[in-house]
Parts: C-alpha cells; sequence; structure tokens
C-alpha cells in the first residue's frame, strides 16, 4: 500500500514490520504493532494520527532515539535496530535535524552557539562551524540575530534558530514535531512557508502533526492507528483526516 | 570532542548560577587553604633553619630544667618536670669550674620571664614586657647574638656584682631617643643599672623579639630579685667543632657531678643541641601539619558532597537540556564529560583559590617570623591533584546519572 508522489531520490528509510512494546508494571503496551514504511530522499512526508495511536513513538524510532523491539529499520542501508548509544548518537548528529514543538533552544546561548551545538558534537573545527552556522542562519532569515539569546527572540524567530540548528549538518532528513504547535497561526504558516522553501531546495522533510491545516502542506500522509498504518498515500484527503482525528 | 568545548560548556552553565557555584567553591577554598597556609608557614620555617638560622651559637649545646617543647607532651609531662629539681647558681658554678679549660665559652643565664621587666628613663618607658636575664658574659656567643656598641658584661661585673646592664636594641631606640645609653642609669623593676652596653638589632624570632632583651651579671640579678624557684640554663661553647662531640661528653659528666647524681641515676637535666631544637621544632611542625591535614580532610570531604548534592541539582534541573543535547548527537560519554568537567572546575577554581590564600597567609606569617617566603610547590600541586580528584570522585555519579539519562524521557521533562 505504499505509495509515493515522486520516489525521485534514493531510499533513506526503510522500516519492515517494527513493533515497539513498553512494559509497564506487570502490563505490555503495543506501541507499535508492525509498520512498515519507506521514505525517499527530497520527500516531503506528514505522519498524523491521534494521541495514543503510535506517532510519538514512530518519530522517536525515525529519530534514532530509541529502537524497535522487532523488525528492521534501515537507514540509508545501515542497520538501526542493531546500533548501540554511540552510533545512534553519530546518526542522530550526521543524519537527522530535530525540529521541536517547543523549539528547545539552550537558553543562554546565543543563536549561533546553538546552531554550532551539532557541529560542535561532530567534532568541526571552530572556523568551519562558525561559517556553517553563519550561512544557515542567514538561510533561515536570521542573520541579523545571530548574538541573541532565545529569550531576545520572537516564538517565530526561535523556531527559525531551531531549523537552521537541524539544517546545520546538511543531514538526511529533517524530523519536525509538531513545529507549530506553539506559534500563532500566521507564524505557523510563516514556518511551514519556510519548510516549503526548505523541501524545494531538496531537503526531505518528515512533519509529525495532528493538525490537518499544517499536515496538507506535505505531499504525502501517513496516518497511524493504534500502532499501524492505517492510510499511507499522495496528497491529503480530509475527508480521511476527519476520521483519523477523532479522539479516541 | 575538543577539551576547550568542554571547558567552554562548562563554563557557560557554570556562569548562570554563579552565587550557587561560588558558594560550592568556598569549601574546597577553605579545605584548601587551611593545609596551605600551614604548610606554607612550617616550609618556611623549615626552610630557614635547614638553610642556618640558629637556636643556639654555632656548636654551642646546653643544659636545662625542662625541655623544649614542654607543652606539646600533656599535664603529666609538664608535672614531671616541673617536679624535677632547679638548676640551682651553685650547682651551675660548680660545673662552670669544672668545665674550665674545656670550653671556650660557658655561659649562665637565669631568666626573669615573672618579672614583666619594664625599664623607664627621664619619663620614658618600655612595655613592661622585658626579657630580664641574669647571665655572664658568655651570653652573646651562647645565643648567637653581637654587641652593637659599649662593651659586653664581664668577669668583674659577675664577680662584684655590679648594677650594670647591657640592653637590646629596642630599649634603647625607646628610652634613648636622641643620646647614647652608655654610661646612663635608668630604672628597672624596683632597681637601677648602669648601662654599658647595646646589643645590635635581631629582629623578631619565632613571632618574639630579640630585641627586649636586659643583661645583667647573674649575681647581680640574684641579689636583686633572689634565688628561690629560679632554675639556671648552661650553655657551652667547645673549643672547635671537631672537640663538640667530646666537649659535650664531658659536660653531661660536669653536669652529673655538679647535680650530685649516683651511676645508676639518670640525667635530671634536659641537653639541647642545635641539631635537638630543630628535630623538636620539628616535631612541634609535624603536630601541627596533622591537625591541619585532619581539617582539611574533614572540609574537603564536606565540600566534595556538597559539590556532589549541587550537581545532582544542576542534572534534575537540566535534564531537558540534557535531552536536546543527546537528540543533536550528543554521546553519552559527551554528557559525562560535560558534566564532570563542571564539577572538576568548581573544585580546582576552589582549590586554586585556596592554593593563593594559603601561600599568600602562610607567607605573611613567614615574614612575620622574619624568615623567607617560599612557595610549596609540592603542596600547590598536590593540592590541584587532590582538588581534581575530590572534582572526579564526587562529580562521577552525578556525571553519570546525566549521561545515563534517557533522550525520550528527558525530552519530555518540563
Amino acid at each position: 500500500m505504499v505509495t509515493s508522489t515522486r520516489p525521485v531520490g534514493p531510499l533513506v528509510i526503510d522500516i519492515e514490520n517494527i513493533t515497539k512494546d513498553y512494559v509497564m508494571g506487570e502490563e505490555t503496551v503495543h506501541a507499535l504493532r508492525g509498520v512498515s514504511l519507506q521514505i525517499h530522499k527530497t520527500e516531503y512526508i506528514a505522519i498524523m494520527g491521534p494521541s495514543g495511536s503510535g506517532k510519538s513513538t514512530l518519530m522517536n524510532m525515525l529519530g534514532c532515539l530509541d529502537t524497535p523491539t522487532s523488525g528492521r529499520y534501515e537507514f540509508n542501508g545501515k542497520n538501526v535496530a542493531e546500533m548501540n548509544d554511540d552510533e545512534l548518537a553519530a546518526i542522530r548528529n550526521r543524519e537527522i535535524g530535530f525540529v521541536f514543538q517547543t523549539f528547545n533552544l539552550l537558553p543562554r546561548s546565543t543563536s549561533l552557539r546553538n546552531v554550532e551545538l551539532p557541529l560542535i558534537y561532530a567534532g568541526i573545527d571552530p572556523d568551519t562551524r562558525e561559517e556553517m552556522a553563519t550561512h544557515v542562519l542567514h538561510e533561515v532569515g536570521l542573520g541579523d540575530r545571530m548574538n541573541h539569546k532565545p529569550n531576545e527572540l520572537s516564538g517565530g524567530q526561535r523556531q527559525r534558530v531551531a531549523v537552521a540548528r537541524a539544517l546545520v549538518n546538511k543531514p538526511s532528513i529533517i524530523l519536525a514535531d509538531e513545529p507549530t504547535g506553539n506559534l500563532d497561526s500566521k507564524t505557523g504558516e510563516e514556518i511551514m512557508a519556510l519548510f516549503e522553501d526548505l523541501y524545494q531546495r531538496g531537503n526531505t522533510i518528515i512533519l509529525v502533526t495532528h493538525e490537518r491545516d499544517i499536515a496538507v502542506h506535505a505531499r504525502r500522509t501517513v496516518h497511524l492507528r493504534d500502532g499501524l498504518i492505517e492510510t499511507d498515500h499522495a496528497g491529503f484527503i480530509p475527508e480521511l483526516d476527519l476520521v483519523a482525528l477523532e479522539r479516541p | 570532542m575538543q577539551f576547550k568545548e568542554i571547558l567552554k560548556m562548562a563554563l557557560s552553565s557554570l556562569g548562570a548560577n554563579k552565587l550557587r557555584a561560588a558558594l560550592t567553591m568556598v569549601g574546597i577554598t577553605i579545605g584548601v587553604f587551611s593545609i596551605i597556609l600551614v604548610m606554607t608557614a612550617i616550609g618556611a620555617l623549615q626552610n630557614s633553619i635547614e638553610t642556618g638560622i640558629s637556636f643556639l651559637g654555632s656548636n654551642v649545646f646546653q643544659f636545662a630544667k625542662y625541655p623544649v617543647n614542654i607543652d606539646a607532651g600533656g599535664a603529666n609531662v609538664k608535672k614531671k618536670y616541673q617536679n624535677r629539681r632547679n638548676i640551682s647558681y651553685q650547682q651551675a658554678q660548680r660545673y662552670y669550674e669544672l668545665m674550665q679549660g674545656n670550653a671556650s665559652e660557658i655561659c649562665l643565664k637565669c631568666f626573669g620571664r615573672d618579672l614583666k621587666g619594664q625599664a623607664v628613663y627621664n619619663g620614658l618607658k618600655t612595655p613592661p614586657s622585658l626579657t630580664v636575664v641574669g647571665t655572664n658574659r658568655g651570653f652573646l656567643t651562647a645565643n648567637a647574638f653581637t654587641l652593637g656598641y659599649g662593651r659586653n658584661l664581664n668577669d668583674e661585673d659577675v664577680a662584684l656584682a655590679r648594677n650594670v646592664a647591657v640592653i637590646g636594641k629596642g630599649i634603647e631606640k625607646r628610652l634613648f631617643p636622641h643620646e647614647s645609653p652608655l654610661g646612663k642609669v635608668l630604672r628597672m623593676t624596683g632597681h637601677t643599672y648602669t648601662v654599658v652596653g647595646v646589643l645590635a638589632e635581631k629582629g623578631t624570632s619565632f613571632g618574639e623579639s630579640q630585641d627586649d632583651f636586659f643583661l645583667m651579671p647573674i649575681t647581680r640579678f640574684f641579689e636583686n630579685y633572689g634565688e628561690a624557684n629560679r632554675t639556671v640554663n648552661i650553655a657551652t661553647q667547645p673549643f672547635s667543632t671537631e672537640l663538640y662531640n667530646r666537649t659535650l661528653d664531658k659536660g653531661i659528666s660536669a653536669m652529673r657531678i655538679a647535680r650530685g647524681l649516683k651511676a645508676d641515676q639518670d640525667n635530671d637535666f634536659e641537653i639541647y643541641t642545635n641539631d635537638s631544637l630543630k628535630s623538636a621544632f620539628l616535631n612541634v611542625a609535624g603536630v601541627v601539619s596533622i591537625g591541619a591535614f585532619v581539617i582539611s580532610f574533614i572540609a574537603l570531604v564536606a565540600a566534595g558532597i556538597g559539590i556532589m548534592n549541587i550537581m545532582l541539582v544542576s542534572v534534575t534541573e537540566r535534564t531537558k537540556e540534557i535531552g536536546v543535547r543527546k537528540s543533536i548527537g550528543a554521546r553519552s560519554r559527551d554528557i559525562l564529560r560535560q558534566f564532570l568537567a563542571e564539577a572538576v572546575f568548581i573544585s580546582e577554581a576552589g582549590g586554586i583559590l585556596g592554593i593563593i590564600l594559603g601561600v599568600v597567609g602562610g607567607d605573611l606569617l613567614a615574614l612575620w617570623l622574619k624568615v623567607d617566603v617560599i612557595f610549596p610547590y609540592g603542596w600547590a600541586i598536590a593540592g590541584l591533584i587532590v582538588c581534581s580528584a575530590i572534582g572526579i570522585g564526587f562529580g562521577f555519579y552525578p556525571a553519570y546519572r546525566a549521561a545515563a539519562l534517557d533522550p525520550i524521557e528527558a525530552l519530555r521533562y518540563e
């Protein structure tokens, strides 16, 4: 049932039948019950689903913050499911750019320093680092806010810093978790325009959201329900989303 | 990750809580300060002793009733020595006679510690804290003093119990600011004396002024202040270094005869030599060092626990930050190093401050005691190593907790 608008790039994410169980006391929660998903380079995909659908678990899995209980997960041809913590950290550092709902910037560091952070962990020398960070900050339109700290920036600007931080390592995918959730709708639209721009420039974007208004920007939509993929299709079909978004 | 980056991160995190970091640091500073202060002062004294300060004149040995560091032994020991017979002037004289021809100088001296000596001349007074000594011409040699001007006490002064005095530089400065004291008659604690000589300036030794000496013939001393409850110290200088041991043996024999000891009785007097005084000093220094060690150790352990506590708080407060760092690629060991660096930084900064204050304090003491200042490299380095160990030791558990956090849980933390 996997269909994709334009599988133009090589395969980045190849998930086959992964499950994830959490043991909570005596009970075992099956967060994912066998999900298969393939994402190619330069795709723009929205992952939707009500809470409890396994959306967050899948996102953590895609973001290499967690490993599946069973199943196969290959990232750029490398088997993630069997990686140790350090290898996962390296993948997160070089291949994945996170954008969070709450921005998650370091409050005491300037925009520049925040954007430099992934490069520091990548072991890149200070001069190159500054150059790269400055470049992406210009790209997201914050060339004049590089030495501002998060509390001196508006919500939209903070999210732009976060996007710049996600972009700076030239990752294979950008993984955005409700990126507009803490923004007013106008600013949210600006951020979505930024994502559109990034998409047009060839970035791969995975958007995790429960908002249809946001999900419509993606070129492919995956609906999750009860730990399984319900639908996976090109574009956005509002009628189905109404069903998918009903709160349990 | 580069060391520089780790340090930068640690500094920036600590900078956010300057007061907290500073207070945590103070504990370490106190611990390091106390040990470095004591070690600097003791080191300076030891240094000056080893490089030539002499308690007694060169080659001189001395017999006395009390040992040097009587206070170090506790009440029982003190009592034992208090019950010992005084060395009377008669015994001392007997010794003097027995040793004639065997030593270049024999100094008999009796300190009037109880006298609160206060000299008065022409309306001017000294403080009532002069060191009054009844002695003979040997005093200068035996105690490493030199005569400034005028003359020393001589045998005739002693034989005739003359009312003459040789005074220290400090007394001269106070009582005779504009004139020569020679030939002047001053009053000292109820009696009059003619000044015949002034000692050269000697300064302070172990915090006690050496320029407030008031020397008079020992015979005059006993006549004016009585002989009861007084004990005479006897210092002897051999003819040469080669004859030192032989003279010391003879001296002990003569002393035993003078004291009327039988063959099976132990010596009931103490023998002071420069070596014995040095080792006595080193004993005291050792006790003080151990005390400083104990205080430092307790302070450092307490400070270490303080560091651990603050780091645990910090880890909890910064759970979210740790999650963010992990999500963008920080490995567990990067987090571990970052938190460890903070703990070590607090500890080292406190340690360095403690070392600086300790060295400055110790050297101020050294200056006050009129000995050369030193920088105790060994102790300073040891201090830094100990501080690193404390930082790592007490910082490890919090840092480990931080590193072991699950990135998903940490990101979710509010």
